[in-house]
């Protein structure tokens, strides 16, 4: 995945190496001494060739054999305490340097724990892992390596040099000569082997996504007799990665001739100068023997040079991998607040237009029923200001209806909407505000995955959700423990926000199992515990009695068999009913199913069903649903689509008002649909265009008084007039007790299979009758009408009309 | 990994003694070395052009403090006597020996590059051929994180191996041998001190390596500890942080992670320990050497060029001592590697290619569907625990079947078998009278195609996802497949449309799309038999019906077998099983079973009530 390796930036080796800082800082008075040490014992090595000189020029030369024992001993003696220093380098080093790269690999492993969610879906955690192990290894052998001995062999040639200098210039010239060649070349061949080894890495990386994705798809690659075309893909891949590691031996070939070549060419020139000079007389034979042994003994040091550098270079790249990961920002425990603040700021403003929004679709219900009582809650909650919203003009009055949370309460009166929102927030259960969201990687501009979700679930209500595939379920219940957070509006837990709660707190609240379900390598009993702290035996059978999980006994160590990558393998529906056993175990305010039943075969599901029933009884939870059979669990249904949420209601409300979630629940057969013909994935959101317009109005008013516009929508012309209108407002106005009162206006829409036929008819139709309905009672709402009406604006394009 | 529901019935639970527990699948004897040998084997030339060059490059290294003997001994008196002969031939000499040196070095290292990447190269696509070779049931068990590892780190080590410490190994023997005999001709007192002091040398790296071994070995253990557990977090990462793991997982992996340290730290206290002996072993005989040379100098006994030459030889003999730890180093971990690797490769396929492969008879008759035969079929994992025991069953061609039943009833071993996912332990599965194990695999799979639950997709773009069904389909047909079966519209919303990498911004495909691509890859791939193991689990009833009207109108004619809890796919179907602990005990068609009083008739009712 290349797009991940960020691009190799512009950084020099250097730069990315002193990252590494922070890390070393605590080892750092054992790695210095431990660089000091080895420079006194590489000095020490360069002192050996001057003992030599010593010995050979003076008891040799003076044919002195008595005085050869004290150059041996003196050998000896430097020869140890060369071996000691050298042993107590990599002794003062050892430890420290486990301690760094473990320490690194644990910083690491806490980042990614608490890096966003978003983050892991775009990483391959093969990619993560690789800089986990072979990145911190290949930094610890830099520590220990290159680092120490690029500063020791540094110094080493510096005084070997200084010797050399010391014991005859004019040779010592010789050999500085190839300094300044060698340094450009190592310059340049760094520059270029930086390229190449990032390559490298990263096409081990895609290898090994390669083998992960054959492994992990194995069935389908099976299943459909592709692995020869997989073998040649991965083929392709390790070509050209052969390709890349070959062009690294040619640049590693190249500089490591010229490493050998160009100082042993000097140390051939000053060997033969030497020997004139010592002809000549005016060197001695030992000062040529050490001063020969002298620039062997740099040798080792120069040419090291080349591989310390290609180390270097690889740990450079292994620094720039690792701080690619830890640079990224964690899920800040304060991230909330900046926007808890601003949502502050903005609440004062807005409780005034919530107050008028609310009025506006409290006025939308008053414009609907006539009724007298709901128009005096719309008063109290400023029914004056309806007037103002009116006067500020078309786009202002749809921006606040857009905007407003609180409408969403609408239709329990107005009064109330007002309550709501001064108190902001003080509303219990589990409420989204003005949700929006879209990935932090997706293209801008896209349009988000949610937009504008209002939707309340009641304490100890259980609100299931619904929506055809990909419509954003899953999204939506992973913000609510703010595994994604929101990109816009908020979501509370009786009435507190939760960004502006401690993530620990609030994953506390809210339990949560997935489509997906994981098991960690534990016990069966630590798997399900996770949900809960203080859980113990009890507990735990009470849970895996709900998610009857009795299969949990018939295993070779009941609820201590490890399961997981290291364990037992269980089947999907096992692990799905361990995986809510674990939702459940902690008895969790909140909870978040998604799916979670969808693996298990009907007998099993409808024995969970019954117990979930129970343990619902007194949590407040939001389900996805894909089936009737799920959808019974909830009080309420909750329709996503096209991003919001277009309808709210029961199971038995939704399936007799809205054509697309009788579609999804019954995959209504084609002919009974609206639009026939067309593909219904189409139908059904089209369908849904007068009722978004309720929806957007606010998430239980909208819905509620929406339906009495949808429901004329759809009951076509000769239907929708007032009276139906009429019958369906009241409930709106009660919805929220949550009275259902079958509906005239649902029984005319059975009655009238022509109308649901032409959904564009429908809808044209509609607006007018619903126009009528709202304006027609009371004349002076004028305004409000065109309020009412405003919302539907983005979705409908007929907002142009309404103000008249 | 996904297990399906049949592979958990509790006799296949593994004992304590399955190999698959533990990190390591059990090698013939022998067989690491034999793996070695035959990645060298078939690269026998450049091996030995390899080594050669390096001899080559050793001679030319080590001519050099050869030549200072010469200058000195033999030079230095003929310059004086005015002739320049031998110190000219000495500066030739020690160019020649410099650039042949250098240029010798470069033929090495990218020869030796070569065959490196050529074994690697090898071995990678050995291990990856293999592992899709082997049947499912062993991925099953063998889990894909440890064959990653396999494919990476193991690899990976013996790389290491084979680009530096090989390299480091030749060339450190090639130098004790090289200048050995060096020192052994220029005096053979000195050369005989020198060789022996390669005894307790050679005493050291021998207690040094079985020290390091063991260390290494836990080493690997706990290092393979703490990948398990930083794989299983970053994977599980959604409900580690619902669940608030993220301050247990801490302490747990501090603990890891700190045994891991501990154990690191001892290797590289162990390399200190060795480091020093054999410094102090070097340096003494060096002192020793020198002493003596010099006691002979002095009493005129040998020649001052000698010495010289005799020192520079020393210092060059003990400098890769340490060099020698680090190979050792490198060769332990790569030699752990390759016998996990040697394990894997020793593991047979066991649903093996037909040897002699056989043809389907041409399709009869107007439609495409094949009749499939269970024929005496009994089936039993390898751990035992008997799934199906004898069993026969013949679906005509062009029937639709359901088969039904509760978790375990062995549904899914069924459609294994028919997939040829298994071979049965006993008895044949006949596709139009032909077993399944005669037929090549490209032959196979345009017979039977099977559909699962989990709809992997693999990286790329999501027309490349269909096209695996057929990689030849053109860009209409797969996006007819696409549209045939209800994905085409949420594919045409995706940023770039089929082009959108599924990986990449803005690709983000939720379960119950993964599994419509899923299911245009089997409608492209167009096979005679269709099987679908719960492939409808995640689609919302809209899409599950768009799936059942392709059925009824694309894959009309073909055969087909579903497994679904959702009794709504029954609907479609010509007959239905019913399945209980591996046998079938209801055979029908659907509306006489609904009718009657059986198992079916109860689950229909129920889920009739489920749909309220």
């Amino acid at each position: 995945m290349p797009e991940k390796h960020a691009a190799a930036k512009d950084r020099s080796t250097v730069r990315s190496l002193l990252r590494l800082w922070p890390y070393v800082r605590p080892v750092r008075t054992r790695l210095f001494s431990a660089a000091f040490v080895a420079v006194v014992a590489s000095c020490l090595g360069l002192v050996i060739p001057l003992v030599l000189k010593w010995i050979v020029d003076g008891p040799v030369a003076g044919r002195d054999p008595g005085g050869v024992w004290l150059g041996a001993l003196a050998l000896l003696l430097l020869g140890v305490a060369e071996a000691g220093l050298f042993g107590m380098r990599r002794w003062l080093v050892a430890r420290p340097l486990a301690g760094v790269e473990a320490a690194m690999r644990a910083d690491l492993y806490r980042h990614l724990q608490r890096l966003p969610v978003a983050f892991h879906d775009r990483w391959a955690s093969g990619q993560l892992l690789s800089r986990g192990t072979t990145d911190l290894m290949l930094l610890r052998m830099f520590l220990a390596f290159p680092l120490t001995f690029l500063l020791v062999n540094a110094v080493t040639i510096l005084v070997g040099f200084v010797i050399l200098l010391d014991q005859q210039w004019t040779l010592g010239l010789v050999l500085l000569a190839p300094i300044v060649p060698l340094v450009i070349l190592c310059s340049l061949f760094e520059s270029r082997y930086a390229v190449v080894a990032r390559l490298a890495q990263d096409q081990v990386g895609d290898l090994t996504t390669v083998v992960e994705e054959s492994v992990l798809g194995i069935r389908i690659v099976k299943g459909f007799g592709r692995h020869r075309s997989q073998a040649r893909a991965f083929r392709e891949l390790s070509e050209r990665l052969r390709g890349t590691e070959l062009g690294k031996a040619r640049l590693l070939a190249g500089i490591w001739a010229l490493i050998t070549t160009i100082p042993e060419v000097a140390i051939g020139a000053a060997l033969v100068l030497g020997t004139v000079q010592v002809a000549d007389g005016g060197l001695s034979a030992g000062t040529l023997v050490a001063f020969l042994s002298t620039a062997l003994a740099l040798r080792w040091p120069v040419e090291s040079i080349g591989f310390l550098l290609a180390m270097s270079q690889e740990a450079a790249t292994a620094t720039e991998r690792y701080f690619e990961v830890m640079d990224a920002a964690p899920e800040s425990s304060r991230s909330g607040s900046a926007d808890a603040a601003m949502s502050g700021a903005t609440g004062v403003a807005g409780v005034a237009r919530i107050a008028e929004a609310g009025a506006t679709g409290a006025v939308g219900a008053v414009g609907a029923t006539g009724g007298t009582e709901v128009a005096d809650h719309a008063r109290d909650a400023g029914a004056a200001e309806v007037g103002a919203a009116g006067a500020t003009g078309v786009d202002e009055v749809a921006r606040i209806a857009e905007v407003t949370a609180a409408g969403a309460t609408g239709a329990t009166g107005g009064r109330e909407v007002a309550d709501h929102a001064r108190v902001a927030g003080a509303a219990e259960g589990l409420c989204f505000e003005g949700v929006e969201f879209r990935y932090p990687d997706a293209p801008a501009q896209s349009a988000p995955v949610l937009a504008r979700i209002d939707l309340r679930v009641r304490p100890g209500e259980t609100m299931a959700l619904v929506g055809s595939t990909g419509s954003g379920k899953t999204t939506l219940t992973a913000l609510v423990p703010r595994l994604h957070e929101v990109t816009a509006g908020r979501i509370t837990l009786d009435g507190e926000d939760i960004a502006a709660m401690p993530r620990e707190r609030l994953r506390r609240l809210v339990s949560v199992a997935f489509e997906e379900p994981t098991l960690f390598s534990a016990s069966v009993g630590e798997n399900v515990l996770m949900g809960a702290e203080d859980a113990g035996e009890p507990e735990l059978g009470r849970a895996l009695d709900i998610a009857q999980a009795g299969f949990v006994r018939a295993l070779p160590h009941g609820a201590d068999t490890q399961v997981g990558e290291q364990g037992l393998t269980l089947s999907g529906g096992q692990r799905q009913r361990l995986a809510l056993a674990r939702a459940v175990v902690g008895r969790p305010r909140f909870l978040v199913l998604d799916d979670p039943l969808s693996a298990l075969d009907v007998h099993t599901e409808a024995l969970v069903e019954a117990a979930l029933r129970r343990v619902l009884e007194g949590t407040t939870a939001l389900v996805v649903a894909h089936r009737p059979s799920t959808v019974m669990l909830a009080d309420r249904v909750a329709l996503l689509s096209g991003g919001r949420i277009a309808a709210v209601g029961t199971h038995r409300e939704l399936l007799r008002t809205n054509a697309e979630y009788a579609w999804l629940m019954s995959g209504a057969e084609p002919g009974s649909q609206p639009r026939n013909g067309q593909s219904p994935r189409k139908a059904g959101p089209e369908a849904g265009t007068a009722r978004s317009t309720a929806a957007e109005a606010g998430p239980e008013a909208g819905p509620k008084a929406g339906t009495a516009r949808s429901t004329v929508a759809e009951a076509g012309p000769e239907a929708g007039t007032a009276p139906s209108t009429a019958a369906e407002a009241p409930r709106a106005v009660s919805g929220s007790g949550g009275t259902a009162i079958p509906t005239a206006a649902a029984a005319t829409h059975e009655d009238d299979p022509a109308g649901p036929a032409d959904g564009e008819a429908a809808r044209l139709a509609g607006r007018d009758v619903a126009d009528e309905a709202l304006g027609r009672p009371e004349p002076r709402d004028g305004p409000s009408h065109g309020a009412a009406q405003l919302p539907a604006a983005p979705s409908s394009g007929h907002a142009e009309g309404s103000p008249r | 990994m996904t297990m399906t529901t049949t592979s958990t019935a509790p006799s296949d639970l593994k004992d304590e003694g399955d190999p698959f527990d533990r990190d390591a699948l059990p090698a013939p004897q022998g067989a690491t070395g034999a793996l070695l040998r035959s990645l060298l084997a078939a690269r026998r030339a450049p091996v030995v052009r390899a080594a050669l060059l390096l001899l080559l490059q050793q001679a030319a290294v080590q001519a050099g403090p050869l030549l200072v003997a010469y200058a000195i001994d033999r030079g230095v008196p003929a310059f004086r006597r005015h002739d320049y002969g031998p110190l000219i031939a000495v500066a030739i000499g020690y160019a020649v020996c410099a650039l042949g040196a250098g240029l010798l070095q470069y033929a090495f290292i990218r020869t030796s590059a070569r065959v490196n990447q050529d074994v690697l190269l090898d071995l990678r696509g050995r291990i990856f051929r293999h592992a899709q070779a082997l049947s499912v049931d062993f991925h099953e068990r063998y889990t894909s994180g440890r064959l990653i590892s396999r494919s990476t780190t193991d690899v990976e080590s013996l790389r290491e191996l084979l680009s530096e410490g090989l390299q480091e190994l030749i060339a450190v023997v090639l130098a004790f041998v090289y200048i050995s005999a060096m020192l052994l001709w220029l005096d053979l007192g000195l050369g005989a001190l020198a060789v022996l002091s390669f005894v307790p040398l050679y005493l050291l790296v021998r207690r040094y390596q079985r020290r390091v071994a063991v260390v290494f070995r836990t080493r690997s253990t706990l290092i393979a500890a703490v990948i398990v557990k930083f794989a299983e977090t970053m994977n599980g990462i959604r409900p580690v942080r619902a669940f608030r793991r993220e301050h247990a997982n801490d302490v747990e992996f501090r603990r890891l992670n700190h045994r891991h340290e501990r154990s690191n730290g001892d290797g590289l206290l162990e390399m200190a320990r060795y480091v020093v002996g054999s410094r102090l072993v070097a340096n003494t005989a060096v002192a020793g050497i020198v002493v003596w040379g010099a006691y002979r100098v002095a009493s005129g006994t040998l020649a001052l060029g000698v010495l010289a030459a005799a020192v520079l030889y020393l210092r060059r003999l003990y400098d890769p001592i340490d060099r020698l730890g680090m190979f050792l180093n490198s060769y332990q971990s790569a030699a752990a590697s390759l016998e996990k690797i040697a394990g894997l490769l020793a593991q047979t396929p066991s649903v093996p290619e037909a040897r002699d492969p056989k043809e389907l008879p041409a399709p009869h008759g107007d439609h495409p569907g094949r009749e499939v035969v269970f024929e005496d079929v009994r089936f039993a994992y390898r751990t035992g625990g008997e799934v199906l025991p004898r069993f026969g069953l013949t679906i005509p061609a062009g029937q639709t079947v359901a088969v039904v039943g509760s978790t375990g009833a062995g549904k899914s071993t069924l459609a294994k078998l028919l997939a040829r996912f298994y071979d049965p332990t006993e008895g044949r599965v006949l596709l139009d009278g032909v077993e399944l194990r005669d037929l090549a695999t490209p032959e196979l799979r345009r017979g039977v195609v099977m559909v699962t639950q989990e709809a992997f997709l693999f990286s790329g773009t999501v027309a490349e996802n269909i096209a695996i069904g057929r990689p030849e389909a053109s860009r209409a047909e797969i996006e007819r497949a696409a549209k045939a079966i209800g994905a085409h519209d949420f594919i045409s919303g995706l940023p770039d449309g089929y082009d959108t990498d599924v990986r990449k911004r803005g690709g983000r495909i939720s379960a119950g799309q993964r599994q419509l691509v899923a299911f245009a890859r089997a409608l492209l791939a167009d096979p005679a038999v269709l099987i679908l193991d719960e492939a409808t689990s995640s689609l919302d009833i809209p899409g599950e019906r768009a799936v059942q009207r392709a059925m009824d109108t694309v894959l009309r004619g073909r055969t087909a077998v579903v497994i679904a809890h959702r009794l709504s796919t029954v609907e479609i179907a010509d007959r239905v099983l019913v399945m209980e602990h591996g046998r079938i005990v209801e055979d029908g068609a659907p509306a006489d079973l609904i009718g009657g009083e059986g198992r079916f008739a109860d689950l229909h009712r129920a889920w009739r009530d489920s749909l309220v």
